[in-house]
């Protein structure tokens, strides 16, 4: 095993209803959808109407600005609905799914036969192009650009994160697969980055022709971006592309299959859920599939498609974002506490050390959506630096994007982050500043400045 | 029309029912609430000290002995009004901007106006303790933008702003002890200059003993005698991580280091005084803990407050041995240091900006 790179700030946050590594059967959603909201910084064009018919791979939309980047139905079926929002923007596309699935055809190759213009075109016109995502402002990456590595994190560490490693079991092929189409896509590396906690699952620690990096720490260390930064950070002007290794696998079934088979398995978790699993299913599909009866009925609760920290609020016949792999419940915090910030807290988890809570390690909370205090502007400092294992100085970097000030953004960093590695900052914080939403107001500015 | 007050009121009763709808779904419990009440919880040994210290030091001056009580509430009875002139000035003020501006009450005075009384000699007019609590809030806070925003510690603004504008009033040896300028009377050999005092007059051999100012058995502002309750509070402060230990650390280590220097290089009675003494002597320990920590006007960079904490206990001591008008060096050394603080921080966002650039160019050399 190589040099283990520790991250010694961040905080795993200890919440209740992790998955157990049990993969359940469930039937198949009734309608799955590809939400252009997936993807920042997107201006979608529609390919289809409602009331067309459409296969596992037939694009559904494009981007406005770069036309050969298609985004493609999960599944075959009728268009049913395309629901907008204010403006008219579209905020999904709304696929009803056949009994069984008929896939759009792609030719099979091995991607060693083919030439970097081949792989693109092939990875472009199946809709499996926007898994891949770009490093600066984490968008879908763009086909033109040559990027100087490749960054795939197979860990994740945020809270009650899936295990990629017992998702990715029996996945070994598809996998490599899905390397090599990678590697004729960058002109340097692959960096697989590993945690050094267990052994790797045998898809990511055989992999060949990548480099093999272990990261041991609390969350964000699986973040990519963290693991860019420790291994070969971003500069300005330099552009690296990541990929989640579970759509990795997704693409090598392109060039294994043939097909465009976005079947991922995908961890429900949190409080509320009753026997918290893992289950099969395709991108998009509408969570109802595998939440139905699995969810505690006594309390209002919240869908989030994702992470707890970063993830989309969605109903509970919402559907499962692009990139996400997991489902958590949680419960809604819509309630009044008598006094609650004079409560001793033996029961309130918190990262400073103003609670009781602190006495009890290795207690698990269930923790709800209560914004638990006001806003503010800053008082406290240091905090966000004990969860931000970058040498960036967070605030300052918050403080430039609220003045527009680009010249600063850029010299503080901003190349380097995306939202969810500061997603715990906007946890921690004493004055509730909405860290995510600023730094992606940053980052438009940045991609509008540049462009 | 009233919303801002209704505002503060209800959720000083309650944590509201707001939920999260941008960003992180889950937040942590610690809001600026719980944060001014560890302060405020911090500050509680000092406070019930100074009142009891209060009442001691009357009795001394009067040649009787009371009993803890007794002294206690003499002491309390003489606080009392100040903390609360303080308060019903300070929070007036917040509520009136807070309302017109249209956002929520800051909670930051509730610690400012508990700091004030406790820098303030017993003997301070009232009126005083209200015109200096509105300049801090109004010039030192308010017109910067409110809690956060501010550029100097609101609490040590409110004191230097009585120091310079009445300082007939506020300094000689006679308003640190309840009663003293009024006139009531004082036993033969009481006095009521206080340990610094002293030693700037060079009698130093009238200095109390290094346990009497550690135990805060001495005159001088209310909630600063006691180093002993100051350290109970900074104990409190590090261990709910409310305070920052560097900074706490670094101003101690200024100050020893000052102190050493004098000693070595010792021409006067003064400078002879053994350096932890100065630890112990005036308001050091209590700023050290309870100002320079003040996170909005000290360094925002985990670097940059080992220099500010530092520069604050060196000019602290500095101030204090060379300038003979005003024998406390601490209040200055602060507010000038919080003047400097961005500055400091400034140098060290720069290194980081620049090992970026560095960064950069060698991967473009390569």
């Amino acid at each position: 095993m190589s040099k283990v790179i520790k991250i010694r700030r961040g905080l795993d946050i200890p919440l209740r209803g992790k998955a157990e590594n049990i993969l359940v059967k469930n039937e198949m959603a009734e309608t799955y959808a590809v939400k252009p909201t997936d993807f920042p910084g997107l201006t979608p064009k529609l390919n289809v109407q409602v009331g067309d018919r459409v296969l596992a791979g037939s694009p559904l939309f494009h981007d406005k600005y770069r036309p050969d980047v298609l985004f493609a139905s999960p599944v075959s079926g009728e268009v049913v609905e395309v629901r907008r929002g204010e403006r008219r923007v579209i905020l999904e596309v709304v696929v009803k799914a056949d009994t069984s699935i008929e896939y759009a055809q792609f030719e099979t190759a091995s991607p060693n036969d083919l030439s970097r213009e081949q792989v693109i075109q092939k990875l472009l016109s199946s809709g499996n192009w926007p898994s891949i995502k770009q490093r600066p402002f984490g968008i879908v990456a763009n086909p033109t650009d040559v990027p100087k590595a490749i960054f795939i994190s197979c860990f994740d560490t945020s809270p009650l994160a899936p295990y990629l490693d017992f998702a990715a079991q029996g996945e070994e092929e598809a996998f490599q697969a899905g390397i090599d189409a990678l590697r004729k896509l960058t002109s340097g590396k692959i960096h697989l980055g590993l945690s050094s906690d267990y052994p790797a699952a045998k898809a990511f620690a055989q992999a060949q022709g990548v480099e093999h990096h272990f990261f041991k720490g609390p969350h964000p260390a699986g973040n990519v971006g963290i693991q860019i930064h420790h291994i070969d950070p971003i500069n300005k002007g330099e552009v690296v592309w990541t990929v989640n290794p579970l759509e990795v696998i997704i693409i090598g079934r392109l060039f294994l299959n043939g097909i465009y088979d976005a079947t991922k398995v995908v961890a429900l978790a949190g409080s509320e859920v009753i026997n918290p699993r893992y289950f099969r299913l395709i991108s998009g599909a509408r969570i109802d599939s595998i939440v139905k009866d699995k969810v505690n009925r006594d309390v209002d609760v919240r869908y989030i498609s994702g992470n707890v920290l970063t993830g989309q609020k969605v109903e509970y016949i919402g559907f499962l974002g692009f990139y996400d792999s997991m489902v958590s419940v949680i419960p809604e915090g819509n309630h009044y506490e008598f006094m609650g910030w004079l409560s001793p807290g033996a029961s309130k988890y918190s990262a400073s050390r103003t609670f009781l809570s602190k006495l009890i390690p290795g207690k698990k909370y269930r923790l709800d959506t209560n914004l638990n205090g006001g806003k503010r502007s800053y008082v406290m400092t240091g905090q966000y630096e004990k969860v931000m294992p970058m040498d960036i100085y967070p605030v300052y970097l918050i403080k430039a994007i609220l003045a527009e000030d680009i010249d600063k953004m850029e010299q503080l960093g901003i190349y380097e982050v995306i939202e969810e590695d500061m997603a715990l900052c906007e946890y921690v914080c004493t004055s509730k500043t909405e860290v995510q939403d600023i730094l992606r107001r940053g980052i438009n500015l940045m991609i509008k400045e540049l462009s | 029309m009233f919303h801002s007050t209704f505002d503060a009121f209800e959720t000083f009763l309650f944590v509201p029912n707001k939920v999260t709808v941008k960003g992180s779904h889950i937040r942590d419990y610690i809001d600026m609430k719980r944060t001014m009440v560890i302060m405020i919880f911090a500050l509680m040994p000092a406070m019930l000290f100074g009142m009891w210290n209060v009442g001691y030091e009357y009795t001394l001056s009067i040649g009787q002995s009371w009993t803890f009580w007794q002294n206690f509430w003499f002491g309390f009875l003489k606080v009392l009004p100040i903390i609360i002139v303080s308060y019903v000035v300070g929070l007036s003020i917040e509520f009136a901007f807070a309302q017109s501006r249209g956002h929520e009450v800051n909670e930051g005075f509730l610690v400012t106006g508990l700091l004030i009384p406790l820098i303030m000699p017993v003997d301070v007019p009232l009126w005083m303790v209200a015109v200096a609590t509105a300049f801090a809030v109004v010039i030192g806070k308010e017109v910067f933008g409110g809690t956060g925003m501010n550029v100097f510690n609101p609490a040590l603004l409110a004191r230097a702003f009585i120091f310079f504008a009445y300082p007939a009033h506020i300094s000689g040896d006679k308003v640190w002890v309840a009663g003293l300028s009024g006139g009531q009377g004082i036993i033969d050999g009481f006095s009521g200059a206080t340990p610094l005092a002293k030693a700037a007059a060079y009698q130093i051999d009238k200095i109390p003993s290094v346990h009497d100012m550690f135990m805060g058995f001495i005159p001088g502002s209310i909630g600063e005698t006691s180093t002993l309750a100051i350290l109970i509070g900074a104990v409190i402060l590090i261990i709910t991580g409310i305070g920052s230990w560097k900074i706490m650390v670094s101003v101690f280590g200024g100050g020893m280091a000052a102190g050493l220097l004098f000693n070595i290089f010792a021409v006067n009675p003064y400078m002879q005084i053994p350096f932890w003494e100065h630890m112990v002597m005036g308001g050091f320990a209590f700023g050290a803990v309870f100002m320079a920590t003040d996170p909005v006007s000290s360094s925002q960079t985990e670097k940059g407050k080992w220099i500010y904490g530092f520069l604050i206990g060196f000019m602290a001591i500095l101030v204090r041995v060379f300038n003979p008008a005003y024998p406390e060096g601490m209040m200055l050394s602060i507010l000038l240091m919080n003047a400097f603080a961005p500055l400091i921080d400034y140098y060290v966002v720069q290194a980081n900006i620049r090992r970026r650039l560095k960064r950069a160019k060698q991967v473009a050399n390569v």
